[in-house]
């Protein structure tokens, strides 16, 4: 097990606060006012340069924000965020835009090499076509740069950030934004539409296969900064296109909020297949500090026979509130949720997926296995539901717990709604230990306790490793078992 | 999320006006009464963003309240007397009639040796001993059994002796008679000390078409060793509103399995609530429901495992015929330090009519490490595949389906050890699959 060794080793190397991107990046920034009113919501979209629409768009968003109250049926704890103390905004100072890499701050670019992004693309220069991969790298509050442009462009393939497409593909922004998660979803989507400050924006055109991974790196850097990114995925007619998504954030004794809408859509045979390695900083081993990731996910299988394919690794954060859903609207579409959620130290996590069937013949697969240790709670909550038109949908679930500890708790929440004689639900779900005979089996030839561990909880979660693109399955292996560490003993 | 208190709707405003105008007539508990008419006052009605009845929206579907039943006259009674009982001669039984205790409908001089039977309330009105008990099994921060607890007229508190082994069932009818529709709060109560082991099989019964509510608690206590089955039919005439609540503390090494069979009311809500006090014991909770028309059933079960090296087990099956609807919500709660715990729990439906609907909510709570937890939910179709293999001999298409259907809710049904008993159960679901073809 080469992999399994690599992971040791990696954990070996890691010092006693396990979290390696925690550092801070000093560099000047220009920064909005503390605090939330409409000033800064036009103070944000001022700085973005949006058009009116968009200026009213998140008016209209922080208007109702007012009126609404945070959701508490979550399993988590945290004590009452005070809205008015954050930054909304903060972009590094910059003269005229980078034109190209080499205005780029080199701090900034120092951060990005230090989080492993080949963000300078070596490949292209050595000329090697293999595993490229296009990365738009958001920076507290703005995009820092997009690689690949030109090549995407070539095949039609649209890939910049949020603000970028606002100013010049208004059109394809204003009939999709907001149309899988509307302004009024909840409390975190809502605040998201007022004051979100970039993210990246893709479009496939039909029957375009993307040439390359799509690639965002999000870093939190500022202090009491909170993040708003906001993502939308258009995958035309018969087009595919496959996004991963990395997050980091500094090490912070002070929590920090991420409140990020990401919005699908996929037309008529269309693909969308969504990675996520989240790896926020989780606080330290007292519960000290960490982010607090409030995200709003879902996908809209719009068109006949779409598919939509949700992959998460989750082992960073404070606190995770997410639940990356399909709408399996289009006859014949299926959805698909793949998560591994691994929880440590004081880390609480409830997240899952909703899965509603609303056509015909759709099928869903959710495959999430969770991980607990150290003080941690875990939660799954998912849906599943059949409309009365859905005849013939699907659903597999199978949802598994390992704890590691007995101060941890695993929860499972699953609702399973059916409207339809013909739609065909299985949900099954477990919950257990490390077994002593595995973990005595591996010792007695020669593993230790702690790679022992590391060997069989990757075989645990080796069904949604598989759903990874390659680049990802290699760190989100690692990732695991750092996140891990210390647990075991 | 917001609280928001809504207007209250016709049936809060009369149960809220119920207890002050029946206070004075309610025997004894008159402080604990009033602390749940309270309770009651300020949470309300359960409507759907009440996360235990989710599914059940009972401030939406409970228009009115209807108002107590009256005792019942001696003709009532003689009435009752001639139908025959689902249960008849199966065991000694014990019979409350519109939400009164009826000595004379009841065996009481036919008790086996180590049972002692009173009236609840008899016993709430003089502080007999055991009425001190009333109320433990059933703890839950529940607005319909806040209800119970405030209104609750009478019922039985059954006391089976240390080391007493009954043979025959015992039986407790709860019957309800008139063509108005009234409301009953009954509760029993059942102590089984160490060693005991019993079946306790309870019936419901009432004619066909009155919209009846019924509030019942049935709550089972026991000590250590003891062996207790309780079986549950509800065997009304259609159209009632049956909530009822099964509250169950046990000691340890002690064994409770139970059996609810739901076919008739309109709308049921039944929910138990287990709780392990001791050490070793092991629960089998099992239902069958079989729903037709615009029918509504809810099951809902917590199952806490407090203390270590509990087992528990749960099954549930549900016919879904017409445009009914069928709840289930299952929650395994294992606390800290409840090491060995082992905790399975499997609900399935088969949805008959295309627009039947099952929701399912298997929950999982876990806070010890050293477990084993698992749930399943299934809900879809009859197997067409079955269905061929059983049409291509020779068995036409209904007949199959009823075949298929018996076997689905019979792997429930024999969870059911007294055969006397699981025969007359094996006989309602034969009976509905027969008005089926």
């Amino acid at each position: 097990m080469p992999a399994v060794q690599e992971t040791v080793e990696q954990v070996r190397s890691i010092d006693v606060d396990q979290y390696k991107y925690g550092f801070i990046t000093d560099i000047e920034v220009d920064k909005a006012p503390k605090g939330l009113n409409e000033d800064i919501v036009r103070f944000i979209s001022a700085r973005k340069g949006d058009p009116e629409w968009m200026t009213e768009w998140r008016l209209d968003a922080f208007r109702r924000w007012l009126t609404m109250q945070e959701p508490t049926w979550a399993r988590v704890e945290y004590p009452p965020i005070d809205f008015q103390d954050l930054y909304y905004y903060a972009a590094p100072k910059k003269k005229a835009g980078p034109q190209s890499l080499d205005e780029v701050d080199p701090a900034i670019l120092e951060t990005y090499k230090k989080l492993g992004i080949p963000l300078r693309e070596q490949e292209i220069l050595a000329g090697v076509q293999t595993s490229k991969v296009a990365v738009d790298a958001v920076f507290d509050s703005v995009s820092v740069v997009t690689t690949f442009k030109e090549e995407l462009k070539k095949a039609g393939v649209i890939f910049c950030s949020i603000s970028e497409a606002i100013r010049e593909h208004p059109d394809l922004v204003r009939q999709y934004l907001g149309s899988v998660v509307p302004v009024t979803d909840n409390f975190y989507a809502t605040l998201n539409s007022a004051v979100f400050t970039d993210g990246s924006f893709v479009y496939v055109p039909p029957g375009v296969r993307c040439p390359m991974e799509l690639s965002t790196y999000f870093r939190i850097n500022e202090k009491n900064t909170g993040q708003f990114e906001r993502t939308l995925i258009i995958a035309d007619k018969g087009s595919y296109v496959s996004y991963l998504e990395g997050c980091t954030a500094p090490q912070r004794d002070e929590n920090q909020l991420h409140a990020a809408v990401v919005e699908l859509i996929a037309l008529d045979d269309a693909e969308i297949k969504y990675s996520t390695v989240q790896n926020w900083y989780p606080g330290d081993s007292e519960g000290k500090g960490g982010v607090y990731n409030f995200v709003t996910k879902r996908g809209d299988c719009r068109g006949k026979n779409a598919k939509i394919s949700w992959t998460q690794v989750e082992t960073g954060s404070a606190i995770t509130w997410k639940y990356p859903s399909c709408i399996l609207r289009g006859d014949g579409s299926r959805g698909e949720f793949y998560s591994i959620a691994v929880s440590n130290g004081y880390q609480q996590v409830d997240s899952g997926t909703k899965m509603i069937h609303l056509g015909k013949n759709t099928t869903s697969r959710i495959i999430s296995k969770g991980i607990s240790a150290g003080f941690s709670q875990n939660t799954y909550r998912g849906l599943v539901s059949a409309h009365r038109k859905a005849s013939g949908a699907r659903n597999f679930t199978n949802c598994d717990s390992l704890l590691i500890g007995d101060k941890c708790g695993a929860h499972t929440v699953p609702y399973i709604e059916s409207k339809n004689a013909s739609a065909i639900f299985e949900h099954e779900a477990t919950t257990s230990k490390i077994s002593e005979d595995q973990l005595f089996y591996c010792q007695q030839r020669g593993l230790s306790e702690e790679e022992a561990t590391a060997l069989i909880v990757n075989g645990f979660v080796k069904d949604v490793l598989q759903q990874l693109p390659m680049e990802f399955a290699v760190e989100a292996q690692k990732l695991i078992s750092i996140s891990l560490e210390g647990s075991v003993g | 999320m917001a609280q928001v208190t809504p207007m209250r709707t016709a049936a809060e405003t009369q149960l809220l006006d119920l207890f002050p105008a029946v206070k004075a007539r309610l025997p004894g508990a008159a402080e604990p009464r009033q602390q749940a008419y309270d309770a009651f006052a300020k949470a309300g009605l359960p409507h759907r963003r009440v996360e235990a009845w989710k599914y059940t929206d009972l401030r939406a579907s409970l228009r009115e309240a209807a108002p107590l039943a009256d005792a019942p006259s001696a003709a009532v009674l003689g009435e009752v007397r001639t139908k025959a009982a689902p249960f008849a001669g199966l065991g000694p039984a014990l019979a409350i009639v519109d939400g009164m205790f009826e000595p004379s409908l009841s065996d009481l001089h036919g008790m086996p040796a180590g049972v002692q039977a009173v009236g609840l309330a008899g016993a709430l009105g003089t502080g007999h001993a055991l009425a001190a008990q009333v109320g433990q099994a059933a703890q839950a921060d529940d607005a319909v059994l806040a209800l119970n607890a405030a209104l609750m007229t009478d019922g039985v508190i059954l006391r089976v002796a240390a080391g007493t082994q009954l043979e025959r069932p015992l039986v407790v009818r709860f019957v309800r008679t008139g063509s108005q529709a009234r409301a009953a709060f009954t509760r029993v109560l059942l102590v089984v000390e160490e060693g005991a082991s019993l079946t306790l099989a309870e019936t419901h019964e009432g004619p066909a078409g009155v919209g009846h509510q019924d509030n019942t608690v049935v709550e089972v206590i026991t000590g250590d060793k003891a062996t207790v089955q309780h079986v549950r039919l509800n065997a009304d005439g259609g159209g009632a509103v049956d909530l009822s609540t099964l509250g169950v503390k046990l000691g340890a090494d002690c064994a409770f399995t139970s059996f609810a069979l739901v076919t008739a009311p309109a709308l049921t809500r039944h929910q138990i609530f287990v709780t392990f006090a001791g050490e070793n014991s092991r629960v089998s909770l099992n239902g069958g429901a079989l729903l037709k028309g615009r029918q509504h059933a809810d099951t809902t079960l917590v199952v806490n495992h407090a203390v270590p090296h509990c087992e528990s087990r749960e099954l549930y099956k549900h016919v879904l015929d017409g445009e009914a609807t069928g709840v289930f919500q299952g929650k395994i709660i294992v606390e800290p330090h409840a090491q060995k715990t082992d905790g399975q729990m499997m609900s399935q439906a088969v949805l008959l009519g295309d627009n039947a609907t099952m929701n399912n909510k298997p929950e999982l709570e876990i806070f010890a490490d050293d477990v084993v937890c698992a749930h399943g939910a299934t809900c879809g179709q009859l197997d067409d595949d079955l269905l061929f293999y059983l049409r291509a001999r020779g068995l036409p298409k209904p007949d199959a389906e009823a075949l298929m259907l018996q076997a689905f809710v019979g792997e429930a049904l024999e969870k059911v050890e007294d055969e006397s008993i699981r025969d007359v159960l094996e006989g309602v679901v034969e009976a509905w699959l027969r008005a089926r073809l």
